[in-house]
């Protein structure tokens, strides 16, 4: 057993955290294109690349397209790359987070969520992620700057663990988190450096008959990506999806190493629950709005209304088995969107939970809230009406209204 | 990709799609429509055919003392008798 190490209190936001926390993690390449709310990660680091601070070889690319795939690349050759984005840029990266996931590249990247054009929008909502949702990259959402730090460090050793091997995002929510200045907890360098540790790679059987670590070497050439055709693609795909079923169990055993040294955990690493083991009634959501609802929860705790949280950290892998234990005794579950899914029955979590709940034998009546899009803030006071809203469905033993919209004008 | 190979299993094969057998395993020349065939009278043997094909399917046979095309690999893209100077190579559908 690891005792908590001594650390410093440093006045960070989102974005700054993210930038230090990669400075501390040994990182061999970042390429980046700026785009707001994720500008200020890449300018803290280019800070400390100037002031030689770090080691890193830092890419100006001319776009979020090719920032990707300079990462992917340098990745590739056994270095350890890191990038951010957010909204558009991430958009625009579409094509080259399928060939990461593929080529099995555990690129680390910070996105700032932001919403997606038109009309045109600066502010934090979780659409451009949620977008990317089937590419194959694990996702983080975090709930505050210290978190961000703590889930960057954690993303290098889940990304890079292995029987992994998967890229790796940490979604922190544009302006919110990204530029609200904050305590943040920092580890020492060495701390960081020892518990993220030296890339390793597995051996793969090359074309030369023999086993070489998985990584582009002169001495031990080997063809990565390359065509695939029917016969084969199906197994390529069906390989990454045993991948993150093994990332459960990683990202469950890095957050708890990790919370061995820092004191700090959130719920197992996967699920954050608050209040959960006799609610009745619970929201289910993700990223930021977590706090908020927190404060309502615990008024609500005092006023004697069993009422409960279950924060979603990890999206991908969706914990499936976890989400279904933690709501088995509640009966009535609120689900928060804060992206939509035009012309689905209701947003991606939405989606996710009520169908993780559909094998349950006790099925909780669940409902789904979008909120938030285009930055839009949510109050405490809404979040109360939304327990009222599961109390009434209790009361009326069905859900009338499955979709509803909170802060929109009706 | 013509050769009839073992099918293995996900389990079985290496991660990352990385190639398990070095690429001239894979047939690739029944792709193509129009194949090259040369007039013996007419070629010169500069080789320029050999250093412009694309897919290496163009050989000097050095015992020989004169090119093979090689099928197998050869797509039909008709680079060579674009290239010949000598408009040896004509370009006939398969």
């Amino acid at each position: 057993m690891k005792s908590v190490v001594e650390q410093k209190f440093l006045a960070l936001n989102g974005d700054e955290a993210v930038a230090y926390a990669v400075k501390q993690c040994d990182v061999d390449v970042v390429a980046a294109y700026p785009i707001t709310p994720q500008t200020i990660i890449v300018e803290r680091f280019s800070e400390y690349v100037a002031n030689g601070e770090v080691e890193t070889a830092f890419i100006c690319t001319e776009s979020e397209h090719s920032a990707l795939t300079a990462c992917l690349a340098a990745s590739l050759t056994g270095a350890r790359a890191f990038t951010a984005s957010a909204s558009a840029g991430l958009a625009l990266m579409h094509e080259m987070l399928f060939v990461a996931s593929g080529c099995r590249a555990p690129v680390v990247m910070a996105i700032a969520n932001r919403a997606l054009s038109a009309p045109l929008n600066i502010h934090g909502d979780q659409s451009d992620t949620m977008a990317q949702r089937d590419s194959g990259w694990i996702q983080i959402y975090a709930e505050n700057a210290q978190e961000v730090y703590d889930s960057v460090i954690q993303a290098f050793r889940i990304a890079e663990h292995p029987e992994v091997l998967l890229p790796t995002m940490v979604c922190l929510e544009g302006f919110q988190l990204s530029h609200s200045l904050e305590n943040v907890n920092v580890l020492p360098d060495d701390v960081v450096k020892r518990f993220v540790g030296v890339r390793k790679f597995p051996k793969v059987l090359t074309h030369e008959g023999k086993f070489a670590p998985l990584r582009l070497d002169p001495d031990n050439p080997m063809t990565l990506g390359p065509a695939a055709f029917p016969n084969y693609y199906f197994e390529f795909k069906r390989q990454q999806e045993e991948a993150m079923n093994k990332a459960l169990e990683v990202i469950r055993q890095v957050h708890d190493e990790y919370a061995e040294i820092s004191g700090r955990r959130y719920g197992n690493g996967l699920l954050d629950p608050y209040y959960l083991d006799d609610a009745e009634i619970a929201t289910v959501c993700l990223g930021s709005t977590a706090g908020t609802v927190k404060t309502v929860v615990d008024e609500l705790r005092a006023e004697g209304v069993k009422a409960g949280l279950l924060r979603i950290r990890t999206f991908r892998p969706f914990p499936v088995e976890g989400i279904r234990k933690a709501l088995e005794n509640v009966k009535a579950v609120a689900v928060m969107d804060k992206s939509m899914s035009f012309g689905g029955h209701g947003g991606a979590v939405f989606h996710e939970v009520r169908h993780a709940l559909y094998d349950s034998e006790k099925r909780p009546f669940v409902v789904d809230y979008i909120y938030g899009l285009g930055g839009r803030d949510i109050n405490p006071m809404q979040i109360r009406a939304i327990y009222r809203d599961l109390q009434e469905v209790l009361q009326k033993g069905r859900v009338e209204t499955p979709i509803r919209y909170v802060g929109l004008r009706e | 990709m013509t050769s009839k190979e073992e099918e293995k299993s996900w389990k079985e094969i290496s991660i990352a799609a990385v190639c398990w057998k070095p690429s001239t395993d894979f047939l690739t020349g029944d792709w193509k429509t129009f194949k090259p065939v040369r007039d013996l009278g007419k070629c010169i043997r500069c080789l320029l055919c050999v250093m412009f094909c694309p897919d290496g399917a163009i050989h000097w046979i050095a015992e020989k003392g004169d090119i093979e095309f090689d099928y197998n690999y050869c797509k039909g893209c008709g680079i060579c008798a674009n290239e010949c100077p000598t408009k040896a190579i004509e370009m006939k559908i398969e």
